[in-house]
């Protein structure tokens, strides 16, 4: 067993960690955004309903919500995830789901962090509510989440190895092969790309919370 | 014919009772001055005029156009609320600049986002951007900042964003404008600039009400004073006259706490 062979046989399981990776964050920070808003409605049924969901999601394993999402229909109502890896799109289901949920609480900080001034001078120059939102408050809710967000996607990056509790492939699975063969190197070898792709991102939203400093 | 009439406005917050049947009136290019202790309600009035307060009760008009009517069945739909917000223009304490756009796209803001609905939009979206450009430099130029149209309002001193805010305001060419203590957030040494910028408009005829504490402006710049003292207007006259001849104890009372 070579080195450069361990290489690429692990990078095929971290591969699948990006995959799962990518998918949650497309899905999850648009997602995340509307159950902000639904954490904040004036309309106190669904401002309930969406803090009692937010409540449920972060207030349990994830690594239960992925059993949940994969066993749960199959088991109730008979229905199975679709297509050539329902195991990855069971897993991406919870991921999305249990992310957003915490991006949502971000979101809501950053929002509700604002000043009313921002709000009363769209409105006294003649904006809408959602004028204001889109064009004054957006940019600088962006601003203020990015260290939090970051943080939250430093974290998803290594909590996608959990999705091998319902069978995703991921380096971590593939490392443990090599253990059952008797050669245990590569499973402590693993956080060598966990730590390479953490320090790329770091760089990345470093980047970008540089790009956003022009203004305070 | 006056632009600007109020009628009985009142204002309760939970059981204070803010504004306690306000009545008043503002001819074409005057500029009438609120004077009054913290809490005598001047602010409240301010944001019920314009809208970011609901009054209780009570009647506004302005230039003949009916902004507010307590008694009327007819609510005003959003937009038309945002339509006759228009004719009116707020300057903030503290300001309220976009810290995201620099000084000429805080001004030029509202005034493309009212541009899109204009019918011939699409077809001469690039006549109309320019002209909102160059209305939004000739109003910087006017406020003393035409070196400043990049900058961004952390880079600039407290003076200087009181006179972008004040510039954004007059783009949109209110009818009225309406100042909420403009310089209760400066150094006393910027004061003096925001105050110059007011008389100027002063002497160009704007009309103007200004919530302020500075007597010695107040006196000079305003044609008209109101006094107010716990939801109510205790005294009104032409300014000089009333600042000189206090008639009530209260004012008497807040002229002399004021000069200390």
């Amino acid at each position: 067993m070579t080195f450069a062979a361990v290489n690429a046989d692990l990078f095929l399981g971290f591969f699948e960690n990006i995959k799962l990776f990518g998918v949650t964050l497309i899905f999850a920070i648009p997602l995340g955004l509307l159950i902000a808003f639904g954490s904040m409605t004036k309309f106190s049924p669904l401002r309930m309903l969406t803090r009692a969901f937010v409540w449920v999601i972060r207030g349990t394993p994830l690594m239960l919500q992925l059993f949940v999402v994969f066993y749960v229909p199959g088991l109730v109502f008979d229905a199975h995830f679709p297509g050539e890896n329902p195991r990855m799109t069971a897993a991406a289901v919870a991921f999305v789901i249990n992310y957003a949920c915490y991006f949502s609480e971000i979101y809501r900080g950053g929002i509700e962090g604002i000043p009313k001034g921002q709000y009363e001078a769209g409105q006294v120059l003649g904006m809408t509510r959602t004028q204001t939102f889109f064009k004054v408050v957006l940019m600088q809710v962006v601003k203020r989440i990015v260290p939090p967000m970051g943080n939250e996607i430093l974290t998803l990056i290594k909590d996608t190895s959990l999705a091998r509790v319902i069978g995703v492939l991921d380096i971590i699975m593939v490392a443990g092969q090599f253990s059952a063969r008797g050669v245990i190197w590569p499973l402590f070898y693993t956080a060598v790309f966990f730590l390479l792709f953490c320090g790329i991102l770091t760089v990345l939203l470093g980047k970008i919370e540089k790009k956003l400093d022009y203004y305070r | 014919m006056a632009i600007l009439e109020v009628r009985n406005l009142e204002k309760s917050f939970g059981k204070t009772q803010v504004l306690k049947g306000i009545s008043f009136n503002l001819n074409e290019g005057e500029v009438l001055s609120i004077i009054g202790s913290s809490g005598s309600g001047k602010t409240t009035l301010l944001r019920c005029i314009n809208f970011l307060e609901t009054a209780d009760s009570g009647k506004i008009t302005v230039d003949g156009d009916v902004i507010f009517d307590s008694s009327s069945e007819k609510k005003l739909t959003k937009k038309e609320q945002l339509e006759k917000q228009l004719s009116i223009g707020l300057v903030f304490q503290d300001f309220n600049l976009f810290p995201q756009y620099n000084v000429l796209d805080n001004v030029k803001l509202a005034l493309k986002v009212r541009a899109k609905k204009r019918p011939d939009f699409k077809k001469n979206k690039k006549a109309i951007y320019e002209e909102i450009d160059q209305k939004a430099k000739a109003v910087i130029k006017k406020m003393g900042l035409e070196d400043k149209m990049e900058s961004y309002p952390c880079q600039l001193s407290g003076g200087q964003k009181q006179r972008v805010s004040i510039a954004r305001a007059m783009a949109l060419e209110p009818k009225i404008l309406f100042f909420d203590e403009p310089t209760s957030a400066l150094d006393p040494e910027l004061t003096g600039e925001i105050l110059k910028v007011i008389r100027e408009l002063a002497d160009e005829n704007m009309t103007m009400v200004i919530v302020t504490h500075e007597m010695t402006f107040a006196k000079e710049v305003s044609d008209y004073i109101v006094f107010m003292d716990n939801g109510i207007i205790a005294e009104e006259g032409r300014a000089d006259y009333v600042i000189s001849n206090p008639r009530t104890d209260r004012l008497k009372a807040f002229l002399s706490k004021i000069s200390d």
